[in-house]
């Protein structure tokens, strides 16, 4: 028996949404979504509702929260400027395959196309930045809309969906019925694995002295942690990571060799073009991880393994190009696979890391003298958290500090703007962090520019008492930007200083607990209160205002002309 | 180096898929020769017949980022010889040039003709390849164009998996 229930849309909406076991929804009211929120307000018992301060902040809100709990992320907006505000954070969620369902109110549709009050194309806006949209112009379509939402946004490669609805099919009363989507015509989530090239990839693996393994977001994606951890142990391989691919192995696992990419480690850097065999695990090839392609692993094989068919060969030319989930890939290679490699080749990774521990790691977690570094404080918040926070970051150096430095352990616990560099990501992003996981410690690591971007969010922290730790390393610049324009501008810092409010004082101005670090015998006691402390609590260090973030590839140069020092 | 490709796609008939399509071609700032849209020997099915100038490489890259598009359900290229292409032009020309002789003749030898006549002017239709329309557009030009239109080429492929058998390996829509 198909049960039906004559509803408006905007109750129709809201109960699509609960059939997709939604709980929680980031957004902020306006005029034409006001059907939704009208009837929101009778289900406090089924839908959370965050209230944001920005729509920017309930984008980037669900985006974390999506990625913190591995189910997708639900945002409300108005049309016009509460849709637009949204864009940085669809965007950001599409460049690092984040599946979260926008729902943007719109204009009576007998009001579309004439410059109405509050009118955005925003189909048309979202639609490079989004993995499918649809317009509703009529309350029976929504539930179909809805499931299609869902289904592309989970399934494949994820990714942000937008549903736009006009004020009229909010209010139009239809009979309710709900089903979801298993599959749709067009669209192919789930390729199948051609067991050919499981052998011709055992077979590559079998002939290579070098070989190495670089492991991305996809493998945190497609939950097959454990499949590559099976593998590594398996083969021995030296496992390196893209910055969205931190946390998909212990970094204590000792055939972790560290990061890739511009501020990457020192010896995957260098080593990539020593490598005879690359075995490239759900990440892109993205250009910061590269450096020059055109020089980028002229010795290696290239096998790439990725869901999405139009990422094999886009960068980076594949020996053997595999369309396959990796966690399928994985499960297959294990049980054939009899290749182990060579202990000489990983001790080259762990030489070159020793170059970089004695040049960079050891100056930045234990200076002498000078002012405070962000490398000592991330390390002694790791010590404390038992490297079992959920770290958030802004972008910038402090987002390289906190990725090279925090040592992460568990999966899905670095959450940062990786593909579109989003500063002011890094508040709203832990607010849907602790949204989702409530039951574990947030910490953000952020900087005075990026925290400056989207600070009002400290309302919201406060409204729903999120017990965020938030530090920000202030150095009264534009760090990252005065990091390029030193090395490459001859220190013409046009525009980066910046000087900054009393943080901490602003912080008690919303209610929430603050303090200040510059002295570096205060460290431990400035942390430990912080934790002590049950509720959000923010900590503003004052660090060395010229500190660069190194090693570094310099842009247009090889992976393997990193350096450990200023040239 | 650069050739001409054309690109077939086939899609579900929804809005704003055509939007979707050609940003991809925005994005890497690729130039559209020509585009025609229609539908189907399959209702509901829509094909986007691209045609580029551009590198093979490119164009590859441009099939999978059109193929990824949730709603297409086949994106391919093809080169000029897998396929069999034809477009349509039409010429509006003053009514003082048909009753001149040598435009039947001409019209004969190319394989046009007259499909309107007005007071004032006749439209003239020549179906063929890309150079016969332009030439017809040349030798035209001293009776005084009015107009000149084109349809855009139109693809059949020579030896590909049709439609049908396309369709047949793609997944039902199905719910829970």
């Amino acid at each position: 028996m198909e049960e039906k229930t004559r509803v408006s849309g905007a109750e129709a909406l809201l109960l699509s949404l609960i059939k997709e076991e939604v709980d929680t929804i980031f957004g902020y009211p306006g005029g034409a979504i006001m059907p939704m929120y009208d009837k929101m307000y009778d289900k406090h018992d089924l839908l959370n509702h965050i209230l944001v301060r920005h729509e920017q902040g309930a984008a980037h809100a669900a985006q974390s929260y999506a990625q913190v709990t591995g189910k997708p992320g639900v945002c409300f907006a108005t049309s016009g400027p509460g849709a637009t505000n949204l864009m940085t954070g669809i965007t950001n969620a599409n460049l690092d395959s984040i599946p979260v369902v926008f729902i943007t109110a719109q204009v009576p549709s007998g009001l579309l196309g004439t410059d109405a009050f509050q009118e955005t194309d925003m189909v048309s806006l979202s639609m490079p930045v989004t993995k499918w949209n649809y317009q509703i112009t009529s309350a029976e379509k929504i539930p179909e809309a809805v499931a299609k939402a869902f289904y592309f946004a989970k399934s494949g490669r994820p990714g942000p969906v937008l549903l736009d609805i006009t004020k009229d099919a909010q209010v139009q009363e239809f009979d309710f019925h709900y089903k979801k989507i298993k599959s749709i015509r067009a669209y192919n989530p789930k390729p199948t694995l051609d067991q050919k090239q499981v052998q011709q990839a055992l077979d590559m693996m079998s002939q290579s002295k070098k070989p190495m393994l670089l492991a991305g977001h996809g493998i945190l994606i497609a939950n097959a942690r454990d499949e590559l951890l099976e593998f590594v142990d398996k083969t021995k391989i030296p496992t390196a990571v893209t910055l969205l691919g931190k946390s998909v192995i212990d970094e204590d696992h000792p055939c972790y060799v560290g990061m890739l990419g511009m501020h990457g480690n020192y010896a995957p850097n260098k080593l990539t073009n020593e490598a005879d065999l690359i075995i490239a695990a759900g990440m892109r090839f993205d250009d910061r991880v590269t450096g020059d392609v055109s020089r980028y692993a002229p010795n290696a094989k290239i096998i790439h393994i990725d869901i999405d068919k139009a990422e094999l060969n886009k960068n980076v030319k594949a020996d053997l190009a595999i369309h396959a989930d990796i966690k399928d890939f994985l499960q297959q290679i294990i049980p054939a696979q009899y290749y182990t490699c060579n202990s000489e080749w990983r001790q080259e990774f762990s030489r070159l890391n020793e170059m970089e521990n004695d040049k960079v790691v050891t100056p930045e977690l234990h200076p002498e003298n000078g002012h405070l570094r962000a490398g000592e404080v991330i390390r002694k918040v790791s010590r404390l958290t038992s490297r079992e926070a959920i770290v958030v970051t802004d972008v910038g150096q402090n987002q390289m500090m906190a990725a090279r430095y925090y040592g992460f352990k568990d999966p899905n616990t670095l959450i940062t703007s990786g593909g579109l560099g989003t500063m002011g990501f890094g508040l709203p992003a832990a607010v849907g962090a602790q949204v989702g996981r409530p039951d574990k410690t947030v910490v953000l690591f952020t900087g005075d520019g990026g925290f400056q971007m989207t600070a009002q969010e400290l309302g919201t922290v406060v409204q729903y008492q999120l017990p965020v730790k938030i530090i920000i390393f202030n150095n009264n610049f534009l760090g990252m930007v005065r990091q390029w324009q030193n090395l490459f501008n001859d220190k013409r810092y046009a525009q980066t200083p910046m000087p900054t409010p009393d943080f901490p004082m602003m912080a008690k101005s919303f209610g929430i607990e603050s303090n200040w670090l510059r002295e570096r015998d205060q460290i431990d006691n400035a942390i430990e209160e912080m934790f002590a402390h049950e509720g959000p609590y923010l900590l503003e260090v004052s660090i060395e205002k010229e500190a660069n973030v190194f090693p570094m590839i310099y842009p247009g140069r090889a992976v393997d002309e990193i350096v450990l020092h200023e040239e | 180096m650069k050739d001409l490709y054309t690109i077939i796609a086939f899609s579900e008939n929804h809005i704003g898929l055509l939007n979707r399509i050609t940003i991809i071609f925005t994005r890497r700032h690729i130039n559209i020769e020509s585009l025609t849209v229609s539908s189907t020997e399959v209702r509901g099915i829509h094909r986007f017949n691209i045609v580029v100038n551009e590198t093979r490489e490119q164009v590859q890259k441009v099939v999978a980022q059109i193929e990824k598009v949730s709603e297409v359900m086949r994106a391919e290229y093809y080169v000029s010889d897998e396929i069999v292409s034809r477009e349509i032009a039409l010429y509006k020309i003053p009514i003082r040039a048909a009753i001149e002789e040598n435009l039947e003749q001409l019209l004969r030898e190319y394989d046009a003709r007259m499909v309107d006549i007005q007071n004032d002017f006749v439209v003239i239709e020549k179906t063929g390849h890309v150079e016969d329309t332009e030439k017809i557009y040349e030798l035209l030009k001293p009776f005084g164009i009015l107009q000149f239109v084109r349809s855009g080429s139109i693809p059949i492929t020579k030896q590909r998996k049709e439609l049908s058998a396309y369709l047949n390996e793609l997944p039902r829509d199905e719910y829970a």
